[in-house]
């Protein structure tokens, strides 16, 4: 290959422009992060030390450092709350990744893991698990949710490509929608003929940290984990086919290779997310809109920072929930339900939303 | 964009030794069952300047989207440097041939700087990230489509003409010495249409690029092309130099124009002076 030399000098070199420019926007990404990073350690913070019995920095500190305490403070922070935030962190990250790159597969501003048939798939076989087998802890059905979120990003994935065009953003997202309409009419109607099922689903469905302890948060984080890293080495692919893929392919890309690391981590998160807390609207449809203020479309930059976004917004909306309606507690997809929908039309109508 | 380059090197006749650089045998290409190119030849050699020229419809796009791999033929080959090209891995396919979309798409927000960039993509590897030669080339390209002042602008906020000059800023960052443009100047007003081919000539000239230009305007393609190809129907009709080419019968045949062909008067290139539009 040859590398083109530069035969005439340029009166004024537009590359130091170009230099500076990029120097600009790196260091706004950089501080970006870093204030993404102190946000994300003041949440963990909150969701330690507060809830239904409020604990002092100092308490929760000392409760956290010294194990050999045996307190009540030290079990109600080891069992209840550290538990709770780890599994807060995870499917927070989870979630604004997965949106994120939702997003920049489909190319639709408006994509988060529902559009893609995950949460549709996970809770029919949720109620499929509760009605028919009977199962009944969070623990339980993790495995039912997470397989249910798998078939349903297949099965998508499938009726998608069925025209003679492949996969597109238009196909994959009526495929997607088509068959969240059919999978939840079926939940409903199961629901509607026993009763008695209803109640364990409406805890899940509704989208909570609350009640999951240590075995959920280990359940999923082997999975959360592979899609993170999935999803970073997706990420330079997702910059190149916001191009177009015939500008993607002609730059070396191959659209198989993206698409098929795109969709693994798609449905590891999100469907590990949706299996853990039950389907949290919001967090994956905002959280990359929000960072995309000081990343522009660059997904190297973009899908981390969705994540860490991600799992400060849950954290803050479930310490929200603690606080608000103590001694009780409002679930945190409530919360992100109600704080979420003002905040999200206001950044619409504040800037244009970026057309992708 | 200014044409004039005072500190240009003397123009030197690009070497080319006639080296066959892609190739099309036999091609049949089509969506689905419908068949839109048939039975297909094609040589370009190395350091050629060709210009693709046919009525709406009649397979140019098509014909590139195969030439440059991103479509399978549903017969014949495609032969790059004497290699068949589907079976030339995507990346090596990327790092000797650059390929323009006809209406390609920027996403909002991406700046000129970092579209050409992403030019630089086959040069990159897990091993091999962001170089100060990459940085050059950027740099470079940039300058030749006097993109500089304008490199921190969205994309999406410049008009048609910049734009046009953004993306080719990016097919000249990927650094191949065989470029497909298909039709560069659509959008563009008469002058600044003057001032892509001239980018794209100078390419041609000083650099000994292997260009391949799709475009609708007969007379400019035959002043700047050296050679002439043209389609109807998803057939090849005629190819060789603009004289050769630029006959009244053929514009009757191609494109059903009753036209005089007269020496243009600034380049003594054909040039097309249409009558009326002939029926069928
Ligand atoms: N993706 C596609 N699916 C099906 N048919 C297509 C597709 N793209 C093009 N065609 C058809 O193939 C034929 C050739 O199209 P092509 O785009 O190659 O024409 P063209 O010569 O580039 O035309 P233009 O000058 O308008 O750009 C047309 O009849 C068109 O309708
Ligand atoms: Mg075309």
């Amino acid at each position: 290959m040859s590398v083109p030399s530069v035969t005439r000098a340029p009166a004024a070199t537009p590359g130091t422009a170009a230099h500076a420019g990029r120097t600009v926007r790196t260091r706004r990404r950089v501080l970006g992060l870093l204030v993404l990073l102190l946000l994300v350690v003041a949440a963990c913070a909150a969701s330690i030390a507060i809830g239904s019995r409020p604990l002092g920095p100092g308490t929760a500190w000392t409760a956290l450092t010294d194990r050999s305490l045996r307190t009540e403070e030290a079990v109600i922070v080891w069992d209840l709350r550290v538990p709770r935030t780890a599994l807060g962190l995870m499917v927070g990250a989870a979630l604004g990744v997965s949106g994120a790159l939702i997003q920049g597969h489909t190319r639709n501003p408006l994509g988060d893991p529902g559009l893609l048939g995950v949460t549709a798939g996970a809770s029919f076989a949720v109620v499929l698990a509760i009605v028919l087998l009977g199962v009944g802890t969070p623990a339980g059905y993790v495995w039912f949710a997470f397989a249910g979120a798998l078939a349903g990003t297949v099965a998508v994935y499938v009726l998608g490509s069925a025209g003679r065009g492949g996969a597109t953003p238009v196909t994959l997202a009526l495929a997607g929608s088509a068959l969240s309409a059919l999978l939840f009419a079926l939940v409903r109607t199961m629901l509607i003929s026993d009763s008695d099922s209803l109640d364990a689903f409406r805890f899940w469905v509704v989208g909570a940290l609350a009640g999951r302890g240590a075995d959920v948060a280990w359940q999923v984080a082997p999975f959360i984990a592979a899609g993170l890293v999935l999803a970073l080495l997706n990420a330079p692919a997702l910059d190149l086919l916001g191009l177009g893929e015939d500008v993607a392919r002609g730059l070396g890309q191959r659209i198989w290779l993206a698409r098929l690391t795109g969709l693994g981590a798609t449905t590891l998160l999100a469907g590990a997310a949706t299996a853990a807390c039950g389907p949290i609207a919001f967090v994956g449809l905002v959280a990359p809109h929000v960072v995309r203020a000081f990343t522009g479309p660059a997904h190297r930059w973009l899908v981390p920072c969705a994540g860490l976004l991600g799992a400060v917004l849950l954290l803050t909306a479930d310490v929200l929930g603690r606080v608000v309606a103590r001694p009780g507690e409002l679930q945190v997809g409530i919360v992100l339900a109600l704080v979420g929908c003002p905040f999200f039309v206001a950044l619409v109508r504040r800037r244009r939303t970026a057309t992708l | 964009m200014t044409t004039s380059t005072p500190d240009a090197p003397p123009l030197s006749a690009p070497t080319s030794d006639g080296r066959v650089r892609l190739a099309a045998e036999g091609l049949r290409l089509a969506y689905d069952d419908r068949v839109v190119v048939e039975g297909l030849d094609l040589t370009l050699t190395d350091g050629s300047f060709t210009a693709i020229v046919g009525p709406n419809g009649c397979g140019k796009s098509t014909l590139l989207r195969a030439l440059g791999r991103l479509l399978r033929p549903a017969a014949g080959r495609v032969l790059l440097d004497g290699r068949a090209i589907q079976r030339t891995p995507t990346r090596d396919v990327a790092r000797a041939l650059g390929l323009l979309p006809q209406t390609p798409v920027a996403p909002a927000g991406l700046t000129v700087a970092d579209l050409v960039a992403r030019g630089r993509h086959p040069h990159q590897s897990w091993l091999r990230q962001w170089s100060a030669e990459d940085e050059a080339v950027v740099a470079e390209a940039l300058s030749w489509t006097d993109m500089g002042d304008l490199a921190d602008r969205p994309v999406d906020e410049l008009s048609g003409g910049q734009r046009q000059r953004a993306w080719i800023s990016m097919a000249l960052a990927q650094g191949t010495d065989l470029i497909l443009l298909d039709e560069p100047t659509t959008y563009l007003d008469l002058s600044h249409q003057i001032d892509v081919l001239e980018l794209v000539a100078r390419l041609h000239a000083e650099r000994g690029r292997t260009v391949v230009v799709v475009l609708h305007d007969l007379n400019l393609a035959a002043r700047y092309a050296q050679r002439l190809v043209a389609m109807r129907d998803g057939v090849l009709v005629a190819s060789g130099t603009p004289h050769e080419v630029l006959t009244e019968q053929l514009l009757a045949d191609v494109f059903d124009l009753e036209a005089r062909v007269v020496p243009d008067p600034v380049a003594g290139s054909p040039m097309v002076v249409p009558v009326r539009r002939l029926r069928r």
